[in-house]
């Protein structure tokens, strides 16, 4: 048993650290949370892709270079607490890339995972339809193959980022006459087509990240295969553990807590007792969460496959992300509610940001329940029926 | 023990509800999120002709003498349609503060107006740190001749854009609750300027700065430095108003949220039949009853002139977590769709927050509810 960083690894944090100080845009520093999903900066991807920072554990002959899946989390720990803006290659890192590795051709390989190796592809993630949430599988877009293309009609929606991606990765239903889960198969595909429109949708922190996307006999080249026809489901169950396993799961707000801490120390809030306990129950949860999110990556370090446990740190993290935001607003009292972003406003408005984003945290990638149901059953063997 | 209402205060209720269904849509409320002031005059005078605004007022000042209660059961409705606008403004903080600190006078020349909707007030409580704690008033107010010249920084005033008149909480001497005097303050005094803060749930606050406010002394409300026993009551009634509003924000958000798990279907049946999404609205709805009934004692006994120092504050920190749970489900219940900012999910989501923080969150009122303990 060991719970340190090799000596290496603190190396490299280091190292990445020193960068990220230089390298992150400044308007992007003044409110550091949730910048993996929403700070949108392909130049730092670029920077971050010339390191050789992404797609870190992958093969070195598509731009990876063949490290642990321990020192990837060093890497993305230190890129979401530092509020970096990672969107434009976080998908395709996280899950694009893996699924493409996993399932994909060898010229799939080169033109994909070479792409996002350097920051230059940026992915959208087409999964949820709006009669298909949670209850993917009931999912009614259709690709059907004629001749050398796919015929594609339908909606997605909720796609985050898709409106500065060059790709979707979508899933599809290829073979509408067998039962849901047999007939669907992922897809790549190129948002540039004509018959795609996309659609920005207002959240209610009033941001613009979530999209509908529509398409109308939109023709894709058979080679947006990924993997085999009507075997997608059987794919994707994997891409959704690499979706739900990371420090973005627990860390998304960490800037927040560590600058509460910082102003309640600063403002003689310190001396009150009922501040300091939640501060300290907050870090006591934090300690444990970051323990849940670790052992995922140290699994997959171990060439493991994390079953249920990917799930429950996910659900462990994103209740934690919430009850750090409301317990922020409550120790800010009134300022609390205040958005203002300006430098006399405590912790200029950031509270209020995160309460209003922290609602999306347990609903995507996953709801909450449906992760409890996962391990529920396939971690603890309960029975489903 | 009668846990309903009279026949009077549930024809008040569903007046109100239907009033406001059609008078106050979701779509007006949010233009008025968008809107600067917040406040549609029309909607206002038509309040004001239903006699809302003098619902709580005596008979005297030619108001309807309802009581406290019939007055929490129209905020209830008024909480539950998100009534934008500065109702609780003028007549639960400036109105009560008018009935309880002024003189015959005063009271005589601005409850009817009140009542008829033609003047609106607002109340300038906090400071810099927030803290409804008389130490924490600083703005002074300095003798000159037989005026009062007033310096000094207001924030969280709500409605300040649209009121006549600001009653101002100012420090004549002393440093703790003596010493403090009400000034009722003409909004368009000179060296008073406003600025507006951005809120979470797009209520209309402000910064108020006081730079030599002159204001007669023929204005102060109560007895010079004597304010703070005045402010005292009108917060208990404000907390109570408030909660009021949090319990029908909460049976809205109830009422919708079960509707959902009723409509939205996946895995082949309605999300409302699996346990856990059952379980999320049975805490919900045991939130709701207790935030109501926890209430709904606190304004009986207001209305009936009981003790009830700490109903009060239990009733607010358990009615503002409360909604606030019910909230953060209701959006869960709903998915994404319920985070989206068309949905009507989140003018609730963001109003228990705001509520919960507002006239003292959890942490104050477990200060007062262990001191009433005789901790
Ligand atoms: C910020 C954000 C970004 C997103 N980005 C993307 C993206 O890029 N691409 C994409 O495809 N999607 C994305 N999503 C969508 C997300 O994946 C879905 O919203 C999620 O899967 C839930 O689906 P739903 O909203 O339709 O809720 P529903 O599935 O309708 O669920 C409603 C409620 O019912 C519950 N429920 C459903 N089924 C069960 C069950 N069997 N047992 C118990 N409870 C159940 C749910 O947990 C939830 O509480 C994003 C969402 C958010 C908030």
């Amino acid at each position: 048993m060991d719970f340190v960083f090799t000596p290496e690894q603190e190396r490299f944090r280091a190292e990445i650290r020193e960068f990220l100080e230089k390298e992150i845009p400044p308007e992007f520093r003044r409110k550091p949370e949730n910048n993996w999903i929403r700070g949108f900066c392909p130049e730092l991807s670029r920077k971050l892709g010339q390191k050789g920072w992404i797609g870190l554990a992958w093969p070195k002959k598509y731009g990876g270079q063949e490290k642990s899946y321990m020192d990837r989390l060093v890497l993305t720990e230190e890129l979401v607490c530092s509020g970096a803006p990672v969107f434009s290659h976080w998908f395709g890192d996280r899950q694009v890339g893996p699924a493409i590795l996993a399932h994909g051709t060898e010229e799939q390989k080169q033109k994909f995972l070479t792409g996002i190796t350097r920051g230059e592809i940026q992915f959208g993630v087409g999964m949820s339809e709006p009669e298909a949430g949670s209850d993917l599988a009931s999912l009614q877009l259709r690709a059907i193959e004629e001749g050398d293309h796919f015929t594609i009609n339908g909606q997605k929606v909720w796609t985050s980022g898709i409106h500065n991606a060059h790709y979707i990765y979508m899933v599809a239903r290829t073979d509408p006459d067998t039962p849901k889960h047999r007939g669907i198969s992922e897809l790549v595909v190129d948002v540039n087509l004509p018959g795609i429109t996309i659609r920005p949708l207002k959240d209610m922190t009033g941001e613009y990240d979530l999209n509908e996307v529509f398409f109308d006999n939109v023709k894709a080249p058979l080679d947006s295969l990924i993997g085999e026809k009507n075997h997608g489901w059987y794919q994707i169950a994997e891409q959704l553990d690499f979706e739900r396993s990371g420090v973005e799961r627990l860390m998304s707000n960490y800037p927040l807590l560590r600058d509460t801490v910082e102003y309640v120390r600063k403002a003689g809030l310190n001396k009150v007792d009922w501040i300091r306990r939640k501060l300290a129950q907050l870090e006591a949860e934090f300690e444990v969460g970051r323990l849940l999110v670790y052992r995922v990556a140290w699994m997959l370090s171990q060439g493991k496959v994390p079953n249920y446990e990917a799930a429950m740190a996910k659900g462990y993290g994103t209740a934690f992300e919430q009850r750090l935001s409301n317990a922020i607003t409550q120790i800010l009292g009134m300022y609390g509610q205040i958005a203002d972003d300006s430098e006399d406003i405590p912790l200029i408005g950031r509270a209020v940001s995160a309460y209003l984003y922290c609602p999306a945290y347990t609903l995507q990638g996953g709801t909450s329940e449906i992760l409890k149901g996962i391990v529920a059953t396939r971690g603890l063997g309960l029975p489903t029926k | 023990m009668d846990f309903n209402l009279n026949e009077e205060q549930e024809m008040l209720r569903k007046m109100a509800r239907d009033f406001l269904t059609t008078e106050s849509p979701k779509s007006l409320v949010r233009e008025m999120v968008e809107d600067d002031k917040g406040h549609s005059e029309i909607l206002w005078q038509r309040m004001a002709e239903l006699g809302w605004m003098g619902l709580a007022f005596p008979e005297e000042y030619g108001a309807t003498g309802g009581s406290f209660l019939d007055l929490a059961v129209l905020l209830e409705e008024m909480g539950r349609a998100c009534l934008p606008g500065p109702f609780f403004s003028s007549i639960v903080l400036g109105g009560m503060t008018l009935m309880e600190a002024g003189s015959e006078e005063q009271k005589q020349r601005f409850l009817p107006l009140l009542a008829e909707g033609k003047v609106i007030l607002t109340l300038a409580i906090l400071e810099e740190d927030g803290q409804y704690d008389p130490k924490s008033v600083k703005l002074t107010a300095n003798a000159e001749g037989s005026d009062y010249v007033l310096h000094g920084t207001k924030m969280f005033v709500p409605d300040a854009a649209v009121a006549d008149y600001i009653i101002c909480v100012a420090r004549t001497g002393g440093s703790g609750s003596s010493g403090i005097t009400l000034f009722l303050v003409d909004a368009k005094s000179q060296g008073l300027s406003l600025s507006p803060f951005i809120t979470l749930a797009g209520d209309k606050q402000y910064r108020i700065t006081w730079d030599g406010v002159r204001v007669p002394g023929e204005n102060i409300l109560g007895e010079k430095d004597n304010g703070w026993i005045y402010i005292e009551k009108v917060l208990q009634k404000a907390v109570v108003g408030l909660c009021a509003m949090m319990v029908g924000g909460a049976q809205q958000t109830l009422e919708m949220t079960v509707d959902y798990a009723k409509e939205r279907k996946q895995f082949g049946r309605p999300i409302g039949s699996f346990q856990i999404i059952q379980h999320h609205c049975t805490d919900m709805a045991t939130d709701m009853d207790g935030a109501r009934f926890i209430t709904y004692q606190a304004a009986w006994k207001l209305s009936e002139g009981l003790p009830c120092i700490k109903d009060i504050s239990i009733a607010k920190l358990w009615t503002g977590e409360a909604f606030r749970r019910m909230t953060s489900l209701a959006v869960q219940v709903h998915g994404t769709l319920g985070w989206m900012d068309d949905h009507d999910v989140p003018f609730y989501y963001k109003r228990a927050k705001a509520w919960e923080l507002w006239l003292g969150g959890a942490d104050f009122h477990q200060d007062v509810v262990a001191t009433e303990m005789g901790l």
